[in-house]
C-alpha cells in the first residue's frame, strides 16, 4: 500500500512538470500561466515530501536514496519559491516590453521542462538516463537565456550552448566508457547501466578504464557545474538571461552537474585500485575559489558578480567533496543546500533591484537601503550571508570546511583560507557602494512588499539553519556523508 | 574473431577518422556540409555492420537513424539554412592545411595511446572502436576551435557526436533506449541552433563569430 503511495508520488514528481510544460505551451494568458507554473511547482513540492515518508524501492531506472532525497525536496522548494518571484517579476517585464505574451508562454513551458529534467537527473538510476535528464536541463535553460533577443542574451546563450554541449558530449563518453568497465563483469544490457548495480561490481572494473571514465565525467559535468576553468559560459549566461533564470541556475542546476559527479565519485571509491577522485576534485575547487575571488573586483555588471560568487561557492563544495571524510562531507552538504538558498535570495533581490533601477550596472546603483528600504537590506543581508559571515548558515559549513581542511591537509588550508578572505573582502566592499552611499538614478517606487515574500523565506531560513539544524536533518547529512566515503 | 568481419569494422571505423581529417581544411560551406553527409554514412555503415557481426538488432535502429538524421536530413536542413542565410559563398579562413593535418595527426595519435592501453582487457572491435571514436571526437574539438562561423561550429559539434555514436555501438549490448535519446537530443539541438542562427544573423548582420567577440570587446570598459 504505501509502495503504491511512493510510486504515485514518484510519478507525480515527473509527470505534474512535464504536464504542465505542456499545458503552458498552449495557454495563451500569461497571468494563468505564472499562476499555473506556481501551482505545478506546489505540487511538485508536495510530492516530493511524500517521499520524504515513503520510498519506493530502486528499479532500473528510478530510485530514491538517502542523497538524492535531500536535494529533490531543496529542488522543488526552490523551484517553487522561484516561480513566485518569476510571477512579480515577468508581469514587470511585459509591462516594460522586454518580454512578449507569446514568449512567456515559451518561457513558462521551459522552465517546468527545466523542473522536470532536474526532478528526472536526480531520481535517475540509470546512468545514460541521468545523462538525458543533464542534457535536457542544458537546453531548456539555453532557450530561456536567450529569451531576450538582445545582442548580449544571444552571444550568451550561443556560448552557453556550444560549451554547454561540449561538456554534456564529453560525459556521454564518459558515460559509455563506465559502461565499458562494468559490461565485462556484469554482462551486456540495462543492470550495467543501473548505479546501484555499478556500486556493488565496481570494486571488480578495470581500474585504467574507470580512471578515464572518470577524468572525462568530471570535465564533462564539471563544465555544467562552472568549475574554472570550465567556466566561461557561466557569468554570461546568468547576467543576461531573465533573473529567475539566474536564480535556479545557480542555485539548482549547478547542484545537479555536482550530484553527478559525486554519483561517480562514489563509484570511484568503491574501486580500490581506482585513482582517487579527491585530489583532482580539490584541484579544481581550489582553482574556482581562487579564480573567482580575483574576479569580483572590476565586474561592472551585478548579475555578473553574482555569477562569480557561484563559481566561488561551487568552488568551495568541490573542495570539500574532494577532501571527503565525514567531516568534509558533511560541509559539502550543508554548503550546497545553504549555498542554493542564499543564492536564489540574493538573485531574488537583484532581479527586482535591476527593474526598479532600469539598469545592471553597479557603477549606477548607489543608496539603495535609503530609498528601497526592504530590497535594500535584503541584499546585504543576503550577501553578508553569502559572503560567509556568522551568526548564517554559510558561515557554518564554510567554517566546518576550513576546520576539517586544518586538521587533514594543513597546506591546503592556506590557500582555502586565502581564497575564502579574498571573496569575502571584496564582495563586502562591493557591496558597500551599492548598498549605501549617496542614491543616484532613478527613483522608481520598488515593487509591493509581498513581492518579497521568496526572498525573506530564503534568508529565514538560512539564518536559522546558522543557529540551529534540525535533529532529523544532522542525522541524515552525518549518513550521506558516510556514505559518500 | 573472423579476419574479414574484424577487418572491414576497421575500415569503416577508420574511414571516419579520415573524414574528419577531409573535414579540417575545407573552407567552403557546402563542401563542409557534403564531406559532414559523408562522414554520417560512414557512421550507418559502421553502426549497421556492428549491428550485424554483434547480432545487435537493436544497432541496426541506431544505424537506420544515423542515415535518415544525420546523413540526409540534417545537412540539407543546414544546407537550406546556408542558403536562406546568403553566406554560401563565404569562402571560410582556415589555418594552413599543414598545420591542421600535423595537430590532427597528432590528436589521432594520442587517441590511440590513450584508449589501446586502458582498454586492453576488452575484445579487439570495441578496443578499436573506442580508440577511433575518441580521435574523432578529438578532432570534432579542433574543428571547433578553429572554425569562426556558426555553421561550421554546428558541422564540427554534430561529427563530435557521430564519434560518439560509433562509440556507443562499439560497447557491446548498451540498451537502445540511451541511442534513441541522443539521436533525439541531436535533433532538438538542431532546431535550437537553427533558431539560434537566425536571430544571431537578425542581430549582428552575421554568423561570424569574430562579429560576436569584436562587439563583447566593445562592452567591457
Amino acid at each position: 500500500m504505501s509502495g503504491a503511495l511512493g510510486w504515485m508520488a514518484l510519478a507525480a514528481l515527473l509527470a505534474v512538470p512535464a504536464g504542465a510544460a505542456l499545458l503552458l505551451v498552449g495557454l495563451p494568458s500569461y497571468r494563468l500561466g505564472a499562476g499555473l507554473n506556481v501551482g505545478a511547482a506546489l505540487l511538485s513540492l508536495l510530492a516530493s515530501l511524500i517521499l520524504l515518508w515513503i520510498r519506493p524501492d530502486a528499479n532500473l531506472y528510478l530510485r530514491v536514496d538517502d542523497f538524492n532525497i535531500y536535494l529533490i525536496v531543496l529542488n522543488n522548494l526552490v523551484s517553487l519559491t522561484t516561480s513566485a518571484f518569476s510571477a512579480g517579476y515577468i508581469a514587470h517585464e511585459l509591462e516594460s516590453g522586454r518580454l512578449t505574451p507569446k514568449y512567456l508562454r515559451f518561457y513558462h513551458a521551459m522552465y517546468q521542462a527545466l523542473v522536470f529534467a532536474m526532478n528526472l537527473a536526480f531520481l535517475a538510476n540509470n546512468i545514460g538516463l541521468l545523462w538525458v535528464a543533464i542534457e535536457l536541463a542544458t537546453l531548456a535553460t539555453v532557450l530561456m537565456v536567450g529569451i531576450y533577443r538582445t545582442r548580449e542574451a544571444l552571444e550568451a546563450a550561443w556560448k552557453y550552448f556550444i560549451l554547454g554541449s561540449l561538456g554534456i558530449a564529453l560525459a556521454l563518453f564518459g558515460t559509455i566508457l563506465v559502461y565499458l568497465a562494468a559490461q565485462p563483469i556484469m554482462g551486456q544490457g540495462l543492470p550495467a547501466m543501473a548505479w546501484d548495480q555499478l556500486l556493488i561490481h565496481a570494486h571488480a572494473f578495470d581500474p585504467a578504464l574507470l580512471n578515464l571514465a572518470f577524468i572525462f565525467l568530471l570535465l564533462g559535468y564539471g563544465t555544467k557545474a562552472g568549475l574554472v576553468p570550465l567556466h566561461a559560459w557561466l557569468p554570461d549566461a546568468h547576467a543576461e538571461g531573465p533573473t529567475p533564470i539566474s536564480a535556479v541556475l545557480s542555485g539548482l542546476l549547478l547542484n545537479v552537474a555536482l550530484y553527478a559527479v559525486l554519483r561517480f565519485k562514489m563509484l570511484m571509491n568503491a574501486n580500490p585500485s581506482a585513482l582517487a577522485p579527491g585530489p583532482l576534485m580539490v584541484g579544481l575547487g581550489l582553482s574556482s575559489l581562487l579564480f573567482a575571488g580575483c574576479m569580483f573586483y572590476r565586474r561592472g555588471d551585478i548579475k555578473r558578480l553574482f555569477a562569480y560568487s557561484s563559481i566561488e561557492h561551487m568552488g568551495i563544495i568541490t573542495f570539500a567533496f574532494g577532501m571527503g571524510g565525514p567531516l568534509a562531507n558533511f560541509a559539502g552538504l550543508l554548503h550546497m543546500t545553504m549555498h542554493s538558498l542564499t543564492k536564489s535570495a540574493i538573485f531574488f533581490a537583484v532581479g527586482h533591484i535591476a527593474q526598479v533601477k532600469g539598469t545592471q550596472r553597479i557603477s549606477t546603483i548607489h543608496g539603495l537601503t535609503a530609498t528601497h528600504p526592504l530590497l535594500g537590506w535584503g541584499l546585504v543581508i543576503g550577501v553578508v550571508a553569502i559572503a560567509g559571515m556568522p551568526p548564517f548558515g554559510v558561515f557554518m559549513s564554510e567554517f566546518l570546511v576550513v576546520s576539517s581542511t586544518f586538521t587533514r591537509q594543513p597546506w591546503l588550508a592556506l590557500p582555502l583560507v586565502a581564497g575564502l578572505l579574498l571573496g569575502f573582502g571584496t564582495l563586502l566592499w562591493r557591496l558597500h557602494a551599492i548598498a549605501f552611499g549617496e542614491s543616484q538614478g532613478t527613483q522608481a517606487l520598488g515593487p509591493a512588499p509581498i513581492t518579497a515574500l521568496p526572498m525573506v523565506t530564503h534568508l529565514a531560513l538560512v539564518l536559522v539553519a546558522g543557529f540551529w539544524l534540525p535533529g532529523p536533518l544532522v542525522t541524515w547529512f552525518q549518513n550521506v556523508a558516510a556514505l559518500l566515503g | 574473431m573472423h579476419g574479414l568481419e574484424f577487418d572491414i569494422a576497421h575500415l569503416l571505423a577508420g574511414g571516419m577518422v579520415v573524414i574528419s581529417l577531409l573535414l579540417l581544411y575545407q573552407d567552403r560551406l557546402y563542401a563542409l556540409l557534403k564531406v559532414f553527409a559523408l562522414h554520417s554514412l560512414t557512421l550507418a555503415l559502421a553502426v549497421g555492420w556492428q549491428a550485424h557481426i554483434q547480432e545487435a538488432h537493436h544497432l541496426y535502429v541506431t544505424a537506420g537513424i544515423a542515415l535518415v538524421f544525420k546523413a540526409i536530413v540534417i545537412p540539407i536542413a543546414l544546407y537550406r539554412i546556408v542558403r536562406q542565410l546568403g553566406i554560401h559563398r563565404t569562402l571560410e579562413v582556415v589555418g594552413g592545411v599543414g598545420r591542421d593535418m600535423l595537430a590532427g595527426a597528432a590528436l589521432v595519435a594520442l587517441a590511440i595511446l590513450v584508449m589501446l592501453p586502458v582498454t586492453a582487457g576488452t575484445d579487439a572491435v570495441a578496443r578499436e572502436d573506442l580508440a577511433f571514436a575518441l580521435a574523432v571526437v578529438l578532432l570534432g574539438l579542433l574543428l571547433m576551435v578553429n572554425r569562426h562561423n556558426a555553421v561550421s561550429l554546428v558541422i564540427g559539434f554534430m561529427s563530435l557526436e557521430n564519434g560518439l555514436v560509433l562509440a556507443a555501438a562499439g560497447a557491446r549490448g548498451m540498451p537502445l533506449a540511451v541511442e534513441i535519446s541522443v539521436a533525439f537530443s541531436v535533433l532538438i539541438a538542431l532546431i535550437v541552433i537553427g533558431i539560434f542562427l537566425f536571430r544571431i544573423r537578425e542581430r549582428f548582420d552575421s554568423v561570424d563569430m569574430q562579429a560576436m567577440d569584436a562587439f563583447r570587446g566593445g562592452r567591457r570598459r
